[in-house]
């Protein structure tokens, strides 16, 4: 083929869209130690909270506190995992720029990624479930309800890449993006993560409410013991609240970045 | 006869109260290669970087291969290819993944960029390294496939931001065969350089800039006969600060520097100065270890404009 016949043209969207996430998940598996601490950490808390806690939750009236601490499982596993270091790597190393050279669709540089990010944070929530499976934990809503409780944990990892990814584009920096995980904390642990609403007081039962992790939570829960939409559709709707704040946040970043060309 | 394939008229960028680059009217005709030459800061990156779109221009005008880098940046993008100052790759990939990548966003089908990659891999030279992930590529490696990226949609207008900066001699040699390959094609190309060599080797014109405006913009020899003069070099093993008290006031000498070992007379007429300059020495009972007069170089060319040296291997 010589040179002439070759005639360069925007590939589209969704082709593009495509092009960015195929390149972030060939590097996914090149990089075991991004996933390690993924699902490493959730184990380590499920085996620790349940063990911990069994009995002082079943006081509490909590049945089946296994079953109870599974979505927390799944909230720690995918909250925060992203390609948003790699983001900063491709800033650092130029590769943003020769990317930024091509034709590509703007958006897609970063809705590529979060693709990506949804494909990973599915894949780490399986084991997850599976060993809340070998606990003893069972799903009255069957096949259906495991598969719409991986969407919604699944669904809010994404929604929190939004702020990893913003961090990234605003500071190009490493460290701020890797202490971006500092926010998974207040939604994490000021919720019902370990008891329920009920048994929460003071400040704390406040701040709970005010978390959407919380309806989250519950949501996932509910799916766990029950069709319940008045639990489901406020866990939706708390997903659906973040991933619009998040994602805005992340692409205003990215289009102040483009605009400062730097 | 087509339009030029590069046209800045006032063009600017600030950076807060930095003006890095100041009024900058540019033509570089379609088929030319224009060396892009100026000292560390001097705003060769910016320009680059402006008309690669990647930087909005804070003022003035820039049309590249016929459309205007604001206004239509995407017709622009389809257009240029460049080689910026480090090689933009992703580590974690193979280099063929890297052509692949950038086939597809170039809207190629695979067919067509496998072909192009085939095409390419004379430049490239990785043997099936091609295949390897770029973190284990050595430098001059990377920088060959960068250049291969950047040519895999066959642009019209190629920047090229120091493209052999860290190469070996040989590899040097074949990034130069290639741009005069390319050029040959009909590609422009863009190219800036702290090899002065380079520029005077390669390049149709070339155009210095100096604290962000164009200093002086012409071929590199009538650049040479305007801003250039003869250059007697004498080597006086150690005494150089002598043979420069000697010299300094000799009727022809506009001026006497010393560079390291080299003590340069500069004048617009060496073949007649020699002879003096042999015997201003001997009288000073000075010894001389070598003599010799050379032409003007872009070098000299570089010194008389920006005041400065070219240092390889400094960052802008």
């Amino acid at each position: 083929m010589t040179a002439s016949m070759v005639e360069p043209k925007a590939a589209g969207f969704f082709h593009d869209l495509l092009s960015v996430a195929g390149r972030a998940l060939r590097s996914i598996p090149r990089e075991p130690e991004v996933l390690a601490p993924a699902l490493f950490i959730p184990v380590f808390f499920y085996f620790i909270n349940v063990g911990a806690l069994e009995n002082v939750a079943k006081a509490s009236g909590v049945s089946d506190y296994r079953a109870f601490q599974l979505p927390v499982a799944i909230i720690f596993a995918v909250t925060g995992l992203s390609r948003a270091s790699a983001l900063v790597l491709d800033i650092q190393d130029g590769y943003l720029d020769r990317l930024l050279m091509t034709p590509i669709k703007r958006a897609t540089l970063l809705l590529g990624l979060m693709v990506a990010d949804f494909v990973l944070v599915f894949a780490v929530e399986v084991p997850v479930i599976g060993l809340g499976y070998l606990l003893g934990v069972r799903f009255e809503t069957g096949i259906l309800g495991i598969f719409v409780f991986l969407l919604m944990g699944a669904f809010w990892g994404l929604a929190f890449t939004g702020f990893p990814y913003a961090i990234a584009l605003k500071t190009g920096n490493p460290a701020a993006v890797n202490a971006s995980f500092i926010l998974f904390f207040p939604f994490a642990f000021m919720t019902t993560s370990f008891l329920p609403e009920e048994s929460l007081s003071g400040w704390l039962a406040t701040v709970a409410k005010l978390n959407p992790v919380t309806y989250l939570l519950e949501g996932m829960r509910s799916v766990i013991t029950g069709w319940d939409t008045s639990m489901l559709l406020p866990g939706i709707a708390s997903i659906a609240g973040v991933m619009i704040v998040s994602f805005s946040l992340a692409l205003l970043t990215l289009r102040g970045r483009l605009r400062r060309g730097a | 006869m087509s339009n030029p394939a590069i046209i800045t008229q006032g063009l600017g960028r600030d950076f807060d109260d930095n003006h890095a680059v100041i009024d900058v009217d540019l033509e570089v005709a379609t088929g030319e290669i224009y060396g892009f030459l100026g000292p560390n800061g001097a705003g060769k990156s910016t320009m680059v970087r402006m008309l690669c779109t990647l930087l909005a221009p804070s003022s003035g005008m820039a049309m590249v291969a016929d459309y205007d880098v604001v206004r239509n940046p995407g017709a622009v993008r389809l257009r240029i290819g460049a080689a910026l100052q480090s090689a933009a790759l992703d580590p974690m990939q193979s280099g063929r993944e890297i052509l692949l990548l950038q086939g597809r966003l170039y809207g190629l089908s695979r067919a067509a960029t496998s072909e192009r990659i085939e095409t390419l891999a004379t430049l490239i030279d990785l043997g099936e390294a091609l295949d390897d992930r770029i973190k284990t590529y050595s430098g001059g490696m990377k920088r060959r496939l960068d250049l291969a990226a950047s040519l895999i949609h066959t642009p019209k207008v190629l920047f090229l931001d120091e493209p052999t900066t860290g190469l070996d001699p040989v590899s040097r040699n074949r990034i130069w065969e290639e741009v005069r390959r390319l050029n040959d094609e009909g590609m422009t190309i863009f190219l800036t350089t702290q090899y002065l060599e380079e520029a005077d080797v390669l390049s149709d014109r070339v155009g210095i800039i100096s604290s962000g405006r164009i200093v002086a913009e012409d071929s590199p020899d009538t650049l040479k006969r305007r801003y250039g003069s003869d250059v007697i070099v004498a080597q006086t093993p150690g005494q150089e600060d002598d043979a420069v008290a000697a010299l300094r006031n000799l009727p022809g000498v506009e001026r006497v520097e010393r560079h390291s070992d080299d003590v340069m007379v500069v004048t617009p007429n060496a073949s007649k100065l020699l002879s003096p300059v042999a015997l201003a020495l001997q009288d000073a009972g000075i010894t001389v270890a070598n003599l010799a007069m050379r032409t003007p170089t872009l070098d000299d060319v570089f010194l008389e404009l920006t005041g400065g040296r070219l240092r390889p291997g400094a960052d802008e």
